[in-house]
């Protein structure tokens, strides 16, 4: 796991989801992880309060084909993140 | 911004050299997918990012080594040559833009997509196994000059 950048982290140019715990689920290329927040490049949000598909059809989406980059750069903050995960190793079947 | 073409340019050689062929305009990249309509065609997405496409570039040296391979193989450069990258992704925008990543169609249709999530934490012979069985899948006897 991890990329030829080894100052930068071990998650550093691997594409991940970030499960906030709350409705909003990210997938995007991690940057950083530091001072308890994870930057995410190229970056597609999904929000059980505002997106017609549903969580599970959106991971199955991810895991196929990658992120619709929407966002290209976000800060979330770490603390709220319930799972931080190689999207490559997730099982879109698993229940949540 | 691109990168400087002299950095980019042992990135482009190291599929140029097995035969692929590189699309630089947008006219390039609308007569390979017309040709593409007909038998198998691997689009290559290029990119500088030495995460995955150090991976990548491999990956594609070791599948185009066997013996079910497709009929055409080219290349964009993401990053690099926008026009021509922004013109393929148009013939699979059903797709997120991904770079690195691979296509694989036949008959003009996407039978198996390589994203770089599916590239970036994985060996070039992982990539590879992937590719190769695609290609077993899709190129196989059929393919002419297989």
């Amino acid at each position: 796991m991890g990329t030829f950048h080894h100052d930068r982290g071990e998650l550093h140019g691997i594409t991940v989801l970030v499960d906030t715990g709350g409705p909003e689920t990210w997938v995007g290329r991690c940057d950083t992880i530091e001072g308890g927040h994870i930057v995410l490049l190229g970056a597609e949000r999904h929000s059980t309060e505002e997106d017609a598909l549903d969580r599970r059809a959106f991971l199955r989406r991810v895991s196929m084909a990658g992120p619709f980059p929407n966002f290209d750069r976000v800060v979330l903050p770490l603390g709220e993140a319930a799972r931080v995960q190689p999207l490559a190793s997730l099982d879109p079947s698993a229940p949540d | 911004m691109p990168y400087d073409p002299m950095l980019v340019a042992p990135m482009r050689e190291e599929l140029t050299r097995l035969g692929v062929e590189e699309l630089l305009t947008a006219d390039e990249v609308d007569r390979w997918f017309e040709a593409a309509k007909s038998g198998t065609s691997l689009l290559i997405v290029n990119s500088v990012c030495g995460c995955a496409a150090g991976q990548a570039r491999p990956a594609v040296a070791l599948a185009l080594g066997t013996d079910a391979r497709p009929e055409r193989v080219a290349t964009v450069f993401a990053g690099q040559d926008v026009e021509a990258t922004a013109r393929a992704r148009e013939n699979f925008a059903e797709f997120p833009p991904s770079s690195p990543s691979m296509v694989l169609l036949k008959d003009g249709e996407v039978v198996h997509f390589l994203p770089r999530h599916r590239i970036e934490s994985r060996a070039a012979e992982e990539i590879a196994a992937e590719l190769t069985e695609a290609f077993g899948r899709f190129c196989g006897a059929a393919a002419p000059g297989a």
